[in-house]
C-alpha cells in the first residue's frame, strides 16, 4: 500500500487534478465559482483526442485541450461575468453541454456512442542511453512519468508565484475579495475576472488532455466526476496552490489506493468517499474553517 | 410590475426553448440531416401514438419529482444540488423498507412505502441543510460531495448486504407485489385509451401530481412556505422580522430532499421494483435544468418535465430513424438552460426587478 507502484499511479491520478483544481483557484481567487471545471476536463480530453487523432501529434493534441477549455471558460465568462446569471446554474448547464456535444461530435466524427478509436500518447522524455552517466539519470528523474506530470509540477511553482508574489496575483486576490476596492482603485473587475476564468480553462483543459492521452482514447463522460474532485481539493486546499496540490496527491492517492484494493473483499466504495467527506468536515471547519474568497459567487 | 414578471417567467422559457431548437436545427443541418425531418420524427416519436405519449409521462415523472427539489430549495434561497444523492437514499431505502417489511398487505405498505422514500431524501439533505444553518457550509459544495457519497454506500449495501442472491447484477430482489405501484394501461384501457399493457407508466404518476400541489400548498398556503420564501427574497430582513433563519433552512432542504427522495416511486416501486445500483444517470441533475426552464414554480416544473419527458421520448426515434444520434437533444437541453439563464438575467434588468419571488 506504501510502495513506489502506488505511488507512481497517485502521481498520475492526481495530475489532471492538480490542473484542474488550479484552475478553479484561479476562477475562484478572481471571485468566480467554477462549477464548470467537470465539463471542462471533458471537453480537453475531447479536442485532446481529436487533434491527436488527426495530426498523430499527441502535443498537438495537448495544444487543442488547452483552447477547447479556454473556449468552455469563455461561454462560463460570458454568461457569468458579463451577463451576470448565477454562477452555479452556468456551471451545472456547461456541464451538460460539454456531455451532450461530446457525445454527439464523437459519434459525427468517429460513428461511436461509447469511445473514440486509440491514438498516440505522449513519448516519455528520454536521452539516448550511449549519451553515458548524464542520459541515465534523467531518463530516470525526468522520463520516468509522461512530460506532462513534469509540466504540471512546474505549473504548481508558477501558480503559486503568480498568486503570492505579481502584481497579477495580487489583482487576482484583491478582486475576489472586494471588487468595489479594486474597481475604486482603477482596476478592471471584469478583465480580471476573465483572465481567471481563461486561466481555468486552460488548465483544466490542459487536465483533460492528460486524462485522455494517458489512456490513448476518449472515453465518454471519462472526467466521471473529477472536475467536482478537483473543486473539493481546491477547497481542502483552502484554495492555494500548494495546498490544492497536496490535496490532489491525497486525494489521487486514494483512488490509487482503491484501485489496487479492486478484487480483494475489502469495501473500495468507503476508500473512494474519502475526498468527499474530508471535503465537508474541512468546510464546517473541524481542523480550522476553509473559507474562500469574500465575493466569490457575486456578480459585479 | 409584477403582471410584467409574470409575462416574463413565461415568455423567456418559451423564447429560449425555441431558440435552442433554432441551434439544434443549425447542428442537424451542419451535418447534413434536414432539421425539418429530424423534428418532425421527434414529434411523431413522442406524439405519435398513445404508447409513445404513455412514454412521455413515464420519462417526465422523476423528472418532475427532481426539479420540485431543486424549484423548492431555490425558492428558500438554496441550491440543491443534491437531488442525485437524495434520489438514491430515498430509493435505497425504499427498497430495503419493503424487503424488510414483506409481510404488510398494500394498503399499508405502499403509503409506508412513499413515507420512507421521502424521508431518505429528506435524512439525506437534512445534513448539508444543518452545516449550512449551524456552520455556514455552502450548500453547493457538501450536497456535492454528497451525493458522490450516497452512490458509493448505496453501492456498498447493494452489492454486499442486500445482493439478490445467485445474480450478478447488483441489484436487490424484487420488492414484495404489496409494495409495487400498479401500471397504469389496464385503467386506461377500461375507459376507452389503448395504452398498451407493456407500457411503463404508473401510479407514481398521480404522486407526481399530488406532490406539485403539496409544494404549491406548502409554499403559498403555510406559515412555514411563507417564512421559507421569506427568507429567500432577503435572509437580513427575515430575521428582522423574527422568522428563525436556521429552522427555515433545514426545513427548507428537508422538504427538498424529500421531494427528490420520491423519485423512488417512479424507479422503484412503479418500474423496476427493486434498487439497481447506479440506476439514475443524473436524473437529479436533470433536475436543476427542469426547475430553471420552470422558473422555480411547481407548475412550471410541471412543463418543463413534460417537456424533456417528450424529448426524451422522441430521441430514441431521431437514433432509429435518422443519422442524427440521440445526444442532439441533450445539446437541445443545455443550449435551453443557458438560454434560459441569460435570458432571465437580461429581462430581469430590462425590468428593473432584481428578483421574481
Amino acid at each position: 500500500m506504501f510502495d513506489i507502484a502506488v505511488f507512481d499511479a497517485a502521481l498520475r491520478m492526481a495530475t489532471p487534478l492538480i490542473l484542474a483544481a488550479l484552475g478553479g483557484m484561479f476562477s475562484e481567487r478572481s471571485g468566480v465559482v467554477n462549477i464548470a471545471l467537470e465539463g471542462i476536463l471533458l471537453t480537453g480530453a475531447f479536442a485532446s483526442v481529436v487533434a491527436t487523432w488527426y495530426t498523430g501529434d499527441p502535443w498537438a493534441g495537448a495544444f487543442a485541450g488547452v483552447l477547447a477549455g479556454m473556449l468552455v471558460a469563455l461561454l462560463h465568462a460570458v454568461v457569468t461575468v458579463t451577463f451576470k446569471a448565477d454562477q452555479i446554474v452556468s456551471g451545472v448547464a456547461i456541464n451538460l453541454l460539454a456531455a451532450g456535444a461530446t457525445q454527439f461530435l464523437m459519434w459525427v466524427i468517429w460513428d461511436s456512442s461509447s469511445n473514440s478509436p486509440s491514438v498516440a500518447g505522449m513519448a516519455h522524455w528520454t536521452l539516448p542511453e550511449s549519451w553515458g552517466g548524464f542520459a541515465r539519470v534523467f531518463n530516470t528523474v525526468l522520463g520516468h512519468y509522461p512530460p506532462l506530470v513534469y509540466v504540471t509540477l512546474a505549473i504548481i511553482g508558477i501558480a503559486h508565484v503568480t498568486l503570492w508574489r505579481t502584481r497579477f496575483g495580487l489583482r487576482l486576490r484583491a478582486t475576489g475579495e472586494h471588487p468595489e476596492a479594486v474597481d475604486t482603485l482603477g482596476v478592471h473587475v471584469r478583465r480580471m475576472r476573465y483572465s481567471g476564468v481563461l486561466l481555468s480553462g486552460a488548465l483544466a483543459g490542459l487536465g483533460g488532455a492528460f486524462l485522455a492521452l494517458n489512456t490513448h482514447q476518449f472515453v465518454k463522460n471519462m472526467s466521471a466526476g473529477r472536475g467536482y474532485i478537483a473543486l473539493a481539493a481546491m477547497i481542502f486546499g483552502r484554495w492555494n496552490p500548494v495546498g490544492a496540490a497536496a490535496a490532489c496527491l491525497l486525494f489521487g492517492y486514494a483512488e490509487a489506493v482503491q484501485m489496487g484494493l479492486q478484487g480483494q473483499h475489502v469495501p473500495t466504495q468507503f476508500v473512494q468517499m474519502i475526498p468527499y467527506v474530508l471535503t465537508m468536515v474541512a468546510l464546517v471547519g473541524v481542523m480550522g474553517r476553509a473559507r474562500g474568497p469574500a465575493a466569490v459567487g457575486k456578480p459585479y | 410590475m409584477k403582471r410584467w414578471t409574470a409575462i416574463a417567467n413565461v415568455i423567456a422559457p418559451v423564447v429560449a426553448v425555441l431558440a435552442s431548437f433554432l441551434v439544434g436545427g443549425l447542428v442537424v443541418a451542419a451535418i447534413g440531416e434536414s432539421p425539418l425531418r429530424v423534428y418532425a420524427i421527434l414529434f411523431r416519436g413522442a406524439f405519435g401514438s398513445v404508447d409513445a405519449i404513455g412514454y412521455v409521462l413515464f420519462n417526465a415523472v422523476p423528472l418532475i419529482f427532481a426539479g420540485l427539489a431543486v424549484a423548492f430549495a431555490f425558492r428558500g434561497g438554496l441550491f440543491n444540488i443534491g437531488g442525485e444523492g437524495q434520489l438514491y437514499i430515498g430509493s435505497f431505502v425504499c427498497a430495503w423498507v419493503a424487503l424488510t417489511l414483506h409481510g404488510l398487505p398494500a394498503p399499508l405498505l405502499i403509503p409506508l412505502l412513499v413515507l420512507m422514500s421521502a424521508a431518505g431524501g429528506a435524512l439525506w439533505a437534512a445534513l448539508p441543510g444543518y452545516l449550512k444553518a449551524r456552520f455556514g457550509a455552502h450548500e453547493v459544495i457538501n450536497t456535492i460531495m454528497m451525493n458522490f457519497i450516497a452512490v458509493g454506500l448505496t453501492g456498498y449495501f447493494v452489492i454486499e448486504v442486500l445482493k439478490e442472491t445467485g445474480q450478478m447484477t447488483p441489484q436487490t430482489a424484487e420488492i414484495p407485489a404489496a409494495g409495487q405501484l400498479p401500471r397504469l394501461a389496464g385503467a386506461l384501457q377500461s375507459i376507452g385509451i389503448p395504452l398498451p399493457d407493456a407500457n411503463p407508466l404508473n401510479a407514481s404518476i398521480l404522486v407526481a401530481i399530488a406532490a406539485i400541489w403539496l409544494a404549491w400548498f406548502i409554499l403559498y398556503r403555510t406559515t412555514l412556505g411563507y417564512e421559507i420564501r421569506a427568507v429567500g427574497f432577503n435572509p437580513k430582513a427575515a430575521e428582522y422580522a423574527g422568522i428563525n433563519i436556521r429552522k427555515t433552512t433545514v426545513m427548507t432542504m428537508v422538504i427538498s430532499g424529500a421531494f427528490a427522495g420520491l423519485v423512488a416511486t417512479n424507479e422503484v416501486m412503479g418500474f423496476r421494483h427493486r434498487f439497481l445500483d447506479n440506476f439514475s444517470s443524473g436524473i437529479g441533475f436533470m433536475g436543476i435544468a427542469v426547475a430553471l426552464l420552470g422558473r422555480n414554480s411547481p407548475l412550471g416544473v410541471l412543463f418543463a418535465a413534460l417537456l424533456f419527458g417528450m424529448l426524451n421520448t422522441g430521441a430514441l426515434e431521431i437514433d432509429v430513424f435518422t443519422d442524427v444520434p440521440r445526444e442532439l437533444i441533450l445539446v437541445v437541453q443545455a443550449v435551453t438552460i443557458i438560454l434560459v439563464v441569460v435570458g432571465n438575467e437580461v429581462l430581469q434588468r430590462k425590468l428593473g426587478a432584481r428578483r421574481s419571488a
